[in-house]
């Protein structure tokens, strides 16, 4: 950083954006003020405008009204690599990387030192062992990206951003597919940057790590600014009641219907080898069992193997104490099992799709295609289940790929709820999902237990699934290790009972 | 909270827009270099004129692209087709000759075509090769095994029910056209009154996502493949019986690239998802259309496929997206944000409503 800024002027100010698109306005007069060396969170839930305006401040889309300024120059960067060039970098959640070059390349791509006509490889590498060591990272450079964990390779293209622009960074859901040790990691190296004095913008759906890291925040709410703060002068309650714009409900847990109802499912040494040992469940109408384990725990599996996404090498499913063939999916649905995935975007949208053909699919794939359903009938669902779920759309004709994350999900879920299934597998139905939707679905999946339904819900949030779990499953290098009861249901138990078991190994 | 207005469905007519305009413009041309391009006459119990000669011989591209369509939107491609009408001309040629009646040759080419499109979407489907490499087998081979049928001569025959099939009329119009256009209706029918289409454009879109919400994706993969192989055998049918014999080298050559060509001027994305077998067809009569202007302009014929080349070009470039969005921010410039103003969310409202 060759000239600091001073510490009242903000690195990058923007002022008043605007930005419409057809039927909404997805920003209206919003202004941000970037200091440096400070971290600053984006908050809001999920079609807030958060990436609408993390898009007009790179470039990616054009504003249609407003002012930035960086460094007190007045910029207009009409596309990412013009606002990489002025210093504003950019990191997304899915790390847009090139997994299958070396980890220099990935660095330097683009910009290779280069001797004479070639690229000077070893100067390269050396190069870049240098910037990863200044983020306290001892890697090899030359080997292929792809070797290191999703973390690393955040970290590499942080590197990258900032070598690259050097004033701005925004890091966009960096968080969102790393475990608690990987965050830290991360953590780690945005300090480094705040103390370099750049300033990073943080957009996260984890409050707690927002106030771990961020020292200043901005809150929209419907493509408006509600509110700018110092974090360390409210409290998340505040910021949530900020977010939403209603004082969140405190969160009941109930768990005295430990009667549940008739055995529905019952699942007896199942496995595949090489993907999840053999195990046996049984699941009873009314009840919601929870699987837990770390990330790679078994618990994805457990619920692609039931549903038939893999087909099982040994053991069998019994529904209503018949044994039932679930060699795919198809087999699955027709035995009104249901399976909301955990990639929402690779396994569960169609994206170009309307979003009543999305509500629609499943049903309709049951069905058959022979006999479609009338036009009204579809209408009424898709009606009836956007009101029930609140799902939040300008029209049923959208292409499902432009709700916000919170709004899939809960599109997703009307699919399969529209199918009237009586076991119901969610996958992290609340992941990448905002506050609000958040809230909904844990709400929904209280309802429909309530209503009878049985429930098998794998999740990473203890807290939530601790919450609306009548049992919890826990798993551990794809094995089940144990089966918590009653009052045993608690965020330490589980914690207790998978770090027991890696003492015991 | 509104619920989300049911709103009209995106209409047929907005769709095929862009298509009847440049078919429209491709007419226009055919009538600036031969005004009397759109006079009929009805002579000998028969139409004439150029217009009928347009959908006449266009019929067998506008065959292959119904086909074609499906295929592409299950993000596919279909390169045997031309292939394929040659097989089937052969089939249908040798049966004949043979002493077959003309119905069961026929049958004998649709079933050829059909076996060929089972052979194609058993690849695809079940062995999960790439469509382009899995068709493309079918390509090379397809004309060697229409060889072997002819016995490596042009089989010519006389059978007047054959001939009928690509040379004769029904009541007054030529047969070619009457197929093409049935068979368009009876497929757009089927797929658009059925789960079909939906279904076929979510595969297309997102297989993974599709297999797991229940869709049967290799079956609807292996009928696209059959439905285009069929469509293939009548072409070759017809291509066949035009010219009263069955040529394996030459029938259909080069036509499979007409009908991707068809389907894209029609609209539909070669990475697959939603289509209109309509827009397809006007592609493959715009395709003919610009033949025409060519034929007609009375150009020595060394300038036809540089000539046919930039039309098509310049057609592309009006849809191509770059253009497009160029045109639809011009047009939402127009447009005063204003009025449709998202209402905030009201959460009162919304407690009070639980």
């Amino acid at each position: 950083m060759k000239d600091v800024p001073t510490p009242d002027r903000p690195v990058l100010h923007a002022r008043g954006i605007s930005k419409f698109f057809p039927g909404t306005i997805a920003l209206d007069d919003v202004s941000v003020r970037l200091m440096p060396g400070e971290v600053h969170a984006l908050l809001g839930e999920n079609g807030a405008g958060k990436s609408t305006l993390i898009k007009c401040l790179t470039g990616a889309y054009r504003r249609d009204a407003g002012v930035m300024e960086l460094d007190g120059q007045e910029v207009d960067p009409a596309s990412t690599a013009e606002s990489q060039r002025l210093g504003i970098g950019t990191v997304y959640q899915e790390v847009n990387l090139l997994p299958n070059l070396t980890v220099a390349e990935n660095l330097f791509l683009g910009r290779q030192p280069t001797r004479g006509r070639f690229i000077a490889r070893r100067r390269m590498n050396a190069m870049a062992r240098e910037v990863l060591e200044s983020y306290g990272l001892d890697i090899d450079p030359a080997e292929p990206l792809s070797g290191y964990s999703v973390a690393i390779q955040q970290v590499i293209a942080i590197a990258r951003a900032v070598d690259m622009s050097g004033k701005v960074l925004i890091l966009d859901e960096p968080t969102a597919s790393l475990d608690h040790d990987e965050v830290q990691l991360l953590f780690r190296v945005i300090r480094q940057l705040k103390a370099r004095g750049l300033a990073v913008v943080f957009i996260t759906h984890f409050l707690d790590q927002v106030f771990d890291i961020s020292d200043r925040a901005t809150v929209l709410r419907n493509g408006q600014v509600v509110g700018e703060c110092l974090l360390n002068e409210v409290t998340q309650h505040d910021v949530v009641t900020m977010m939403l714009g209603r004082q969140l409900e405190a969160r009941v847990q109930n768990r005295d219907t430990g009667r549940a109802g008739k055995t529905l499912v019952e699942i007896s040494d199942l496995g595949k080898r090489g993907m999840i040992d053999p195990f046996s469940l049984t699941i009873h109408e009314g009840e919601v069992v929870g699987l837990a384990g770390l990330l790679g725990s078994g618990r994805t599996e457990t619920a692609n193997l039931i549903f038939g996404v893999v087909p099982a090498d040994q053991g069998k499913i019994t529904l209503r104490g018949k044994a039932i063939d679930i060699t795919n999916p198809r087999d699955a649905v027709a035995h009104r099992f249901a399976l909301c995935p955990e990639d929402r975007k690779v396994d569960g949208i169609v994206g170009d799709l309307s979003v009543r053909d999305n509500i629609i699919l499943a049903l309709q794939a049951r069905q058959g295609w022979m006999r479609p359903i009338p036009r009204a009938k579809v209408e009424e669902i898709a009606q009836s289940y956007v009101r029930a779920l609140d799902i939040r759309l300008a029209s049923l004709d959208m292409p499902i790929r432009l709700l916000s994350g919170g709004n899939q999900q809960k599109a997703l879920l009307a699919r399969w709820l529209a199918t009237n299934p009586d076991f119901l597998i969610l996958d992290e139905p609340t992941r990448g999902i905002d506050v609000g939707a958040h809230a909904e679905i844990i709400a929904l999946i209280e309802q429909l237990r309530a209503d009878g339904m049985a429930l098998l819900v794998a999740s990473s949030e203890l807290e939530e699934l601790v919450a609306y779990s009548t049992r919890v499953i826990v798993l551990r290098d794809r094995q089940q290790v144990r089966e918590l009861t009653g009052d045993d249901i608690s965020p330490a138990t589980i914690i207790d009972v998978i770090a027991t078991e890696e003492a015991a190994r | 909270m509104s619920t989300p207005s049911a709103g009209p469905r995106p209409s047929v007519f907005k769709r095929i827009l862009p298509q009847l305009v440049i078919l429209a413009v491709a007419l226009a041309l055919n009538v600036v270099v031969f005004p009397d391009f759109f006079h009929i006459d009805f002579r000998n119990g028969r139409l004439f004129g150029n217009l009928i000669d347009v959908l006449n011989r266009g019929a067998p591209v506008a065959l292959l692209c119904i086909g074609m369509t499906l295929v592409i939107a299950t993000k596919g491609i279909d390169l045997s087709v031309g292939a394929v009408m040659a097989i089937a001309g052969a089939v249908a040629a040798s049966m004949v000759v043979e002493g077959h009646g003309w119905g069961t040759a026929l049958l004998a080419a649709m079933a050829a075509g059909g076996l060929c499109g089972l052979w194609n979407g058993f690849l695809v489907a079940v062995l999960r090769i790439q469509p382009i490499v899995a068709t493309l087998v079918l390509m090379v081979a397809g004309r060697g095994i229409a060889q072997l049928v002819t016995e490596g001569k042009i089989l010519t025959f006389d059978n007047a029910g054959l001939i009928h099939l690509g040379a004769g009329t029904v009541a007054g119009v030529p047969t070619p056209i009457l197929i093409w256009i049935a068979l368009g209706a009876l497929v757009t029918f089927v797929v658009r009154r059925t789960a079909l289409g939906m279904l076929i454009e979510a595969i297309g879109i997102n297989e993974r996502s599709s297999r797991l919400a229940g869709i049967n994706s290799r079956v609807l993969l292996v009928c696209v493949y059959l439905v285009s192989g069929l469509c293939a055998a009548l072409a070759g049918v017809i291509v066949a019986a035009d010219i009263k014999g069955a040529d394996a080298n030459n029938a259909g050559l080069w036509l499979e690239l007409d009908a991707i060509l068809a389907v894209v001027i029609g609209g539909n994305s070669l990475l697959g998802g939603r289509f209109s077998i309509v827009a397809s067809l006007i592609g493959a009569l715009i395709i003919q259309s610009v033949n025409s202007v060519i034929l007609l302009s009375g150009l020595p014929p060394e300038f036809n496929l540089v000539i046919k080349a930039l039309l098509i070009l310049g057609i592309l470039v009006i849809q191509s997206p770059r253009i497009g969005n160029y045109v639809y921010m011009l047009r939402a410039s127009d447009i005063q944000p204003q009025p449709d103003r998202p209402k905030p969310i009201d959460h009162q409202e919304k407690e009070a409503a639980r």
